[in-house]
């Protein structure tokens, strides 16, 4: 029948396009990667592990400063935005028709579309210009500040996905709203949860404009949470900027670091979580 | 067990309310005060323009003359572009990976979508002025004259421009919008699709059913993509061309109002400039406000009609065992 | 057996390391941080780590985010020192909580850098060419204005595309400073600042940016600091100076344009030398500053940022060359070494 006969044209044809859309995804991912490499492997060695900056002309550069703060301003990032970002998230999907839920979810959203530099002028006014001094903390909640919206939007999500009998069940069996969330359905969540927070921790791994004016940067090793402290993309920025093949190496092999890191971490979170699902009862 | 004699309970609900409500009071007085530091840190700016803020084409720091419609333009055009570029990929990565990956290539290819969101920008913009922008210019030069002369194609072909910076903006945005769709796909619960599928669909409508379903996640989905190509900055910057013209044409350098911050807030020393350079991001930050506005109202409309208040609000049935 | 123990107290070690920094019990270190303009980054970057080489206790560390930035942090006092390409005006220097000094410190060039299909050699450009270009009023190559300066080479008649910085910089503001002092078109419709209303062209982010651009671009021009252009080799012209003749960027020809710039110097050493008169003079040339208080907060620092400073204007000046940069002339140095002790210790 003609009517049968375009309907499963059509169900083709979709499908292929699912399929095309996937290659479409792929082709920039492998282009990049395959430039950031090309670039980058030359100067990927044991030194630029361990060794500190050197001037240009000097061999033996590296970036190990740079490796550490970035790992050390993302962390306090990821300490303040974590907590904040889940419960606002609960908020919002546990009192889902009240006003301040209607309040966050919008303000969440802002919060997503603000850019970068923006963000960083403003903990500048907030953090930097009181204490008169550019420190490693303030670097860290202005990444937190951008890492919120998206965890905050994802738990959400998340949250009003999970079967509402799931949540009845444990309510008809006596728990507190708070027990009901925290024992039953944000476990069940998890799973998604966690790659919300992938995904933000994504997001600002490769942010330079907030640390400009909060973190600013360090030649030399620092882990001080009161002086100003090296990061991987303040580093890569600074030296992609500067006319030497030698520092140009340097700033892609640091890219290449950076995506490596953020790859390995997105990696374990999901074994990690796979896990976890494998061990929730019905799943 | 609560061994509370009170009327209501005190330990429970209420503080839990009240802990998690903080949070989210928090985070509103955090976008609150973002907005008053702007307001606060343009004002020099705000006195003198007025409202002509938004519609001066001129930016000329020299002369003291700043205007922020070119910028309202290219950002709305590259975001908008980059929205109408991704949207249907990122919904058909989704898709695939929600319903049609063989098993063994679902987590990998999850894996490598993500793997789009970990590139840095600084990353992607080097790579658009080196890859992209001359491929896009090759694609311009070989363009028939026909399209030349419509108002979208017209202009050297430099590469640099509007239509290099929509791309780059779809490439980031997608692995945002797939992620979140694909996760509220998979928690379609599966009597619905099976439901479709007794009632002969093909699996076209059977999808279109689940996508039904789930579209206010989707909504959210596809805004929180346009929300990264509102404020993203370095990747943009880099393949726009920078230059403040407002223009049709793809092939057109034009500028962001993310880009220009950017660029000129570090040597920007005087405080007029200063104030209208924040004050951009002030009108970017009301540009948000207004499009999260319009979302959240196409939201409650898709909700509104008394069928989908129904669909919404019906029980869900048992999971069935074998999964 | 020897290695385990070795092993083990080179890990006590580095665990008692670790944890003193992170602490913040560090043996006598100073840090200072100074921040502002990337002209000069690579320069100081090498003088930081060499006076670190010399004085092991003493770390300075220099971000260039920036001449407006630097200046911006030293008002704010958020930073010890700034440095900045262009000087800082009566107006930023009345909003300083306290009196800044400028210190110069090395010269540097900006060349106008081109990529024409079939043109290999080096191009000739007068000043009111160069303006005119990006004024946009010359569009194409085979323009008489650039063939009058150029006989013998084979114009074609291209579309000039001109590349300019996106960004606000201290290169832009000694590039516009060169042209509004040749063209007085220029300096009415466009002005002079680190960043301007670009009549026509393409913006680039930084150096990297326009040089890229260039070199992608058939019929580009742009304009970008020497180093970039010797060490990208890319293909850069011979700017008219003052006197008539065409001089090609070079160390000499830069520092001849600040050696004449040291007879008149004014006290405060804020001083344009582009557009300098005499003979084998670079006419896009310029100093390069660092900002200091005169009478700075932190003592402690101040005492060793001076003797640092006494070092870079001296010893440190050999570095200069071999990195792209023009030493000070030897009068300006002087005039310097006269001003320092000014500085409240």
């Amino acid at each position: 029948m003609n009517l049968d006969f375009r309907r499963r044209v059509l169900s083709a044809a979709v499908t292929g396009f699912c399929g095309l859309s996937i290659l479409l995804a792929l082709i920039p991912l492998g282009l990049i990667f395959f430039f950031v490499i090309s670039q980058g492997i030359r100067a990927l060695n044991f030194e630029f592990f361990t060794n500190m900056p050197q001037p240009v002309g000097e061999p033996g550069g590296g970036m190990a400063n740079a490796i550490v703060g970035s790992l050390i301003v993302t962390g306090i990032g990821a300490i303040f935005a974590i907590p904040v970002g889940i419960l606002c998230g609960v908020y919002a999907a546990e009192y889902a028709g009240s006003r301040l839920a209607s309040a966050v979810r919008f303000a969440a959203d802002t919060l997503n579309g603000v850019p970068s530099i923006v963000i960083g002028v403003f903990i500048y006014s907030l953090v930097v210009l009181p204490i008169r001094q550019f420190t490693a903390v303030a670097g860290g909640v202005a990444l937190g500040v951008m890492m919120i919206p998206i965890i905050a939007r994802s738990t959400e999500e998340l949250l009003l996905l999970v079967p509402s009998g799931l949540r009845e069940a444990s309510l008809a069996l006596g728990a507190t709203r708070g027990r009901a969330m925290f024992s039953v359905i944000l476990p069940a969540a998890f799973p998604g949860i966690v790659t919300g927070i992938m995904l933000a921790l994504a997001r600002i791994a490769g942010e330079t404009a907030p640390l400009l004016f909060t973190a600013l940067n360090n030649r030399f090793f620092s882990t001080r949470l009161d002086q100003p402290i090296s990061t991987l993309t303040v580093q890569v920025y600074t030296y992609a900027n500067s006319p030497y093949e030698d520092w140009h190496r340097q700033a892609w092999a640091g890219a290449l670091v950076l995506v490596s890191i953020v790859l390995l971490c997105s990696l374990f979170a999901r074994v990690a979580t796979r896990r976890l699902e494998r061990l929730q009862v019905g799943r | 067990m609560s061994s509370t004699r009170l009327p209501f309970r005190l330990g429970g609900d209420l503080s839990f309310r009240i802990f998690t409500g903080f949070f989210a009071l928090l985070l509103i007085v955090i976008v609150v005060a973002i907005g008053a530091e702007l307001w606060r840190n343009s004002l020099l700016s705000i006195q003198k323009f007025g409202f002509n803020f938004w519609a001066t084409r001129i930016w000329d720091p020299v002369a003291g003359e700043f205007g922020a419609l070119p910028f309202i333009w290219g950002t709305l055009y590259s975001a908008i572009l980059a929205l109408v570029l991704s949207t249907p990929v990122a919904l058909g990565i989704a898709v695939f990976l929600s319903e049609m990956a063989p098993g063994w290539a679902r987590q990998p290819l999850v894996f490598l979508t993500e793997l789009l969101a970990a590139i840095p920008s600084i990353v992607y913009g080097v790579w658009g002025a080196f890859v992209l922008a001359p491929w896009v210019r090759s694609l311009q030069v070989h363009m028939p004259d026909a399209l030349r002369a419509t108002p979208f194609f017209s202009g050297p072909p430099l590469g640099y421009g509007m239509l290099a910076a929509g791309l780059i903006l779809s490439v980031m945005v997608i692995p945002y919008s797939a992620s979140v769709a694909r996760e509220v796909l998979k928690a379609v619960p599966l009597a619905q699709r099976e439901a479709a599928y007794a009632l002969g669909a093909t699996r076209w409508e059977a999808i279109r059913a689940a996508l039904f379903f789930a579209r206010t996640g989707i909504v959210g989905a596809v805004m929180l993509g346009f929300g990264r190509a509102l404020g993203e900055t370095m990747a943009v910057t880099m393949v726009i061309g920078n230059n403040p013209q407002v223009s049709w044409s793809l092939n057109a350098p034009q500028y962001t109002m993310a880009a220009v911050i950017a660029n000129e807030f570090t040597e920007a020393a005087d405080d007029l400039y200063l104030n209208a350079l924040v004050e951009i991001g002030l009108v970017l930050f009301a540009i948000t406000l207004v499009i999260n506005m319009c979302s959240r109202l196409l939201i409650m409309s898709m909700t509104r009609s008394p069928k989908a208040k129904v669909q919404a609000e019906a029980p869900v049935l048992p999971e069935p065992k074998a999964a | 057996m020897k290695s385990l123990v070795t092993m083990s107290r080179r890990g006590a070690l580095t665990l008692l390391v670790a944890a003193a920094s992170v602490l913040g019990v560090s043996a006598q270190n100073v840090q200072i941080n100074g921040a502002g303009a990337t002209f000069p980054n690579p320069i100081y970057s090498k003088w930081f780590a060499e006076y670190n080489k010399l004085h092991p206790t003493v770390a300075i560390n220099y971000q260039s985010i920036g001449s407006g930035a630097g200046i911006r942090q030293i008002t704010n006092q958020t930073v010890f020192f700034g440095a900045t390409d262009g000087p800082m005006t009566n107006d930023q220097l009345q909003g300083a909580p306290g009196k800044i000094l400028h210190f110069p410190t090395v010269l540097g060039a900006v060349v106008p850098i081109y990529n024409i299909e079939g043109v290999n050699q080096e191009l000739k450009f007068t000043g009111p060419a160069l303006a005119d270009i990006f004024l946009g009023k010359i569009t194409k190559w085979n323009d008489p204005a650039i063939a009058k300066a150029n006989p013998g080479v084979n114009l074609p008649a291209t579309d000039i595309t001109v590349a300019h910085r996106s960004d606000g910089s201290g290169t832009s503001y000694i590039w516009v400073d060169f042209l509004a002092k040749v063209s007085p078109e220029w300096k009415q419709r466009v002005g002079v600042a680190t960043s301007v209303n670009w009549p026509t062209g393409v913006g680039a982010k930084g150096n990297e940016g326009v040089s890229g651009l260039v070199k992608q671009t058939p019929g580009a021009i742009g304009y970008v600091e020497l180093i970039y252009a010797l060490q990208n080799k890319i293909s850069y012209g011979s700017v008219q100076n003052a006197a008539g003749e065409f001089v090609k960027a070079s160390v000499q020809a830069v520092t001849a344009a600040a050696a004449v710039a040291a007879k008149s110097m004014p006290k405060d050493f804020r001083v344009s030398i582009t557009n300098a008169p005499g003979q084998g003079v670079y006419p896009v040339s310029s100093f390069t500053w660092l900002l200091l208080y005169e009478n700075p907060k932190d003592k402690a620092q101040a005492k060793i940022f001076v003797e640092f400073l006494k070092w870079a204007l001296t010893d440190g000046q050999k570095f200069a060359t071999e990195l792209g940069y023009a030493p000070l002339p030897e009068e300006v140095v002087k005039l310097e070494m006269a001003v320092i002790p000014q500085i409240k210790l």
